[in-house]
């Protein structure tokens, strides 16, 4: 159809077909035009490790200011910026593109589809984020400064900031409808591209986490747009959604956003289960032990992220049976994510175990993870809770579930299919070493934050009472050496694309699914014709 | 139609990054607009053009590669999949506005009228003297003065049945096409665009009794609130769906359907059903009780 019939030849892989072969086009507006799965896959990647690095620095601006007790390095309104733009940038910059990223070049590959379902909308959810954080990243420069209420918009605090307002509700406009597309062409490709053969209970994991995180954005990313939208008729059109004089309740805002909010933390953690899933059965050269009980416990998992929210507003006020009944479906949720711990501890159980990168950032993933995961049971209860609400506790928590749990499962990620995307093996030894440095550093980082959070140091304030200064100054150390030993992690990365060892189309020994069985690189277009999957074929 | 054996995947994209662009600037704009600086408005149109520019040639481009017979029933499948997850995300999009909306009816109304125990009681007392908590309701702070809530009776009701109507048009039109019978396709589905258009009208003019004799506005309160941005963006629905079976309509009269290839229609209709359904939520809830 296309007037840039290339006939530039990729290697060839074992696909025939009846049409002249297309190899990615010349010039930079390939990557504009590009409809490829593993380009999308490719741009979404190397923007979300950009917008790592901004995150990143917004992180270090934080913990700068709080090495010490006082204000010295920014005012008070910049560091509320940094703390609302930090998590802004790294959920929606990070952590999700990332895992869109994973989904793209993997999810066809692991099922044996040729691209994505809908490859011209895909082109679109990606290049719809550059612009969405144009918009966002540009409220830095505008007079009334960036938002500086958090990342949950709470109302009324979030309506008196200045007129970048406007800008920043119609960023998370733009950002959803990437999502919401994104989500909705992952759905429809799990559905509809799997050939024959290929039973929903053949999927790798990976593929069955992104089904239901598909499915938990296309549910709750509406209702974040809905609640933003009602901020912003507050803010400019005089609606009173959020206002108790005319009727309305703050305290409703929270509910509604919470209702996304929730699910919003499993999105970004489930697509983590499902690469973890991945990783360690291929080096305990082992089938992943308990496969329908990991995909029921996601499902699961899903389910009760629905009905939790208001753990989140247990100081807000609320009834008790309100307080009751979300502490218990809170606590529920550590069962089925206990069956996943017990799961990736049992595939390991008697293996024949090697610690390659990629295996490292996934058991360190599985440890630090469950420390995040049980201080999350301890914030379950609500009395507890009244306690450590707004604490250091709370980010300690947080952190831990999203550092060494999701990016970590990122790193994992990237080292694991790295040789199958670039064809050259990455620095094992340096691999090795951003691992541990990280892994020392980061804990130096979160680690303390519980001490403080537990004496009651506050979140979100840039000055602090004297007792807390000895902790913050080494959780200032751990930053300072996680951020800077993530430039490694860059310099791996580039030094694998430019060369390398030569891998083989396995990689691992162990290495089990479809995507090991084409060529490294993978060729530019995969499973043109469809494999054929039989009963016995292994595909996860 | 479809006489294409593989799955159809296009080698180039160009309108997706227009669709940025244009989205970048519309927002842009709006959000100047909004603070009331310079070139807002202009920016606002521009990007909307861009959009609506967009939008043609992008669809265009689809109906004339479905008329080529590039799709093969798979392709079919994943604009199926893809139409019915897309309405599910306005479902949930709905359901923000609905939650709203019960909420401040079952919840945070009482609290201010010191019902529901807890601190309901004291915060009436100290803060909401006197307020007596009453649906529909414009606050202890009687936000936008005295005004009447909108009736059910006359052009709610009206306005029910033609959208009902509509549906059944529509699902005539359904029947026609499948049947191959391209005349009456094009009629019933005149129809559901003139029942829609009389919808659109027929609100307007509620709005404008709204304003005018009601004292009824966006700023009344939550109930002006809610009211008018649950009827509004269903109102935005309506329009769009009105607009996506006229484009059906003129892709009908150009004889780009068949009794089997006719799936535009369908996610269209689809549409038009969502669209109907939300409009009976809020029949029910913000009008009759």
């Amino acid at each position: 159809m296309s007037s840039n019939d290339v006939t530039h030849h990729a290697p060839d892989d074992h696909a025939h077909h009846d049409h002249d072969e297309h190899g990615p086009a010349p010039g930079l507006m390939r990557w504009v035009t590009t409809t490829n799965h593993k380009d999308i896959g490719t741009l979404y990647l190397w923007f979300s490790l950009i917008m790592f690095f901004i995150g990143g620095a917004m992180a270090l601006v934080i913990r700068a200011e709080l090495f010490q007790p006082g204000i010295q390095i920014v005012d008070p309104m910049f560091f509320n910026s940094m703390t609302t733009l930090h998590a802004i940038v790294m959920i929606f910059g990070v952590v999700m593109p990332a895992f869109v990223g994973l989904a793209n070049w993997m999810i066809p590959m692991m099922i044996g589809a040729p691209d994505m379902a809908l490859p011209r909308l895909n082109n679109w959810s990606f290049w719809i984020m550059p612009f969405a954080f144009l918009i966002m990243l540009s409220t830095l420069f505008m007079d009334s400064g960036g938002p500086a209420g958090g990342w949950t918009l709470y109302p009324p605090l979030v309506l008196q900031m200045g007129d970048s307002f406007a800008f920043v509700i119609f960023a998370i406009h733009f950002m959803g409808i990437s999502s919401v597309m994104g989500s909705i062409n992952i759905v429809a490709t799990i559905f509809n591209m799997r050939p024959p053969g290929m039973t929903f209970m053949k999927m790798p994991m990976f593929v069955w986490t992104w089904l239901i995180t598909a499915y938990l954005l296309i549910a709750t990313i509406p209702v974040f747009a809905g609640a933003v939208t009602m901020l912003l008729t507050d803010r400019y059109f005089g609606t009173s959604f959020f206002s108790a004089a005319g009727g309305g309740d703050p305290v409703m805002f929270q509910h509604i956003f919470w209702f996304f909010g929730h699910p919003e933390v499993y999105i970004l953690i489930l697509p983590a289960f499902g690469i973890v899933s991945s990783i360690i059965p291929t080096f305990a050269r082992k089938e992943l032990f308990g496969y329908d009980s990991m995909v029921y416990a996601t499902a699961s998992i899903a389910f009760l992220s629905f009905i939790v929210w208001a753990h989140h507003m247990f100081t807000t006020g609320m009834p008790l049976a309100g307080e009751l009944f979300f502490m218990f479906s809170t606590m529920m949720i550590s069962v089925p994510t206990g069956v996943k711990v017990f799961n990736w501890v049992a595939t390991m159980w008697r293996g024949a175990m090697t610690f390659e990168t990629p295996m490292l950032f996934a058991i360190g993933f599985v440890i630090m993870f469950t420390v995040g995961g049980l201080s999350g049971l301890m914030l379950a209860i609500t009395p507890a809770d009244i306690q450590y609400h707004d604490t250091y506790f709370v980010v300690a928590h947080f952190h831990y579930v999203l550092v060494p749990g999701a990016i970590y499962s990122l790193m994992a990620a990237t080292y694991y299919w790295l040789p199958k995307w670039t064809g050259n093996m990455y620095d094992e030894k340096l691999g090795k070493m951003h691992f541990w440095i990280s892994t020392i550093f980061v804990n130096v980082l979160f680690f303390p934050m519980h001490f403080v959070g537990l004496a009651g140091m506050p979140r979100r304030i840039p000055d602090y009472s004297l007792q807390f200064a000895d902790w913050n100054m080494i959780a200032t150390i751990g930053a300072f050496g996680f951020g800077f030993s993530q430039l490694m992690f860059v310099y791996i990365i580039v030094k694998c694309v430019r060369g390398g060892e030569k891998a083989t189309g396995e990689v691992w020994e162990g290495a089990r699914g479809l995507e090991w069985t084409v060529p490294s690189p993978a060729p530019y277009h995969t499973f043109e014709t469809a494999p054929v999957i039989e009963p016995s074929t292994v595909t996860r | 139609m479809s006489t294409a054996t593989g799955y159809f995947i296009p080698h180039d994209a160009r309108w997706p990054i227009v669709g940025s662009i244009g989205l970048c600037i519309f927002f842009y704009g709006f959000g100047l607009w909004l603070n009331e600086a310079a070139f807002g408005k202009e920016l606002f149109f521009i990007g909307a053009a861009i959009i609506v520019f967009m939008m043609f040639g992008w669809f265009g481009l689809v109906a004339k590669e479905s008329e080529s017979g590039t799709y093969n029933t798979q392709v079919d499948s994943s604009f199926r999949i893809c139409m019915m997850w897309f309405i599910f995300s306005e479902v949930m999009f709905f359901a923000a506005f609905f939650g709203a909306l019960f909420y401040a009816r079952s919840f945070s109304g009482p609290w201010l009228g010191g019902v529901g125990g807890g601190g309901a009681e004291m915060t009436n007392a100290v803060l909401h003297t006197g307020h007596d908590y009453v649906w529909p309701s414009n606050g202890p702070g009687d936000v936008g003065g005295n005004f009447q809530p909108m009736g059910w009776f006359g052009l709610p009701l009206i306005n029910t049945l033609l959208l009902l109507t509509s549906g059944v048009t529509c699902t005539l039109a359904h029947h026609a096409i499948r049947a191959g019978h391209r005349k009456p396709f094009i009629w019933w589905l005149l129809a559901t665009v003139v029942l829609g258009a009389i919808f659109i009208g027929l609100q307007i003019e509620e709005y404008i009794h709204a304003y005018t004799a009601l004292n009824l506005k966006l700023t009344s309160g939550i109930y002006g609130s809610t009211f008018f941005m649950l009827t509004g963006f269903h109102g935005f629905h309506v329009t769009m769906g009105a607009i996506m079976l006229f484009v059906v309509m003129i892709r009908a009269i150009r004889n780009h359907f068949s009794a089997e290839n006719h799936f535009a229609f369908e996610a269209a209709a689809w549409y038009w059903h969502f669209v109907d359904v939300v409009w009976l939520g809020l029949f029910i809830f913000v009008y009759l009780f």
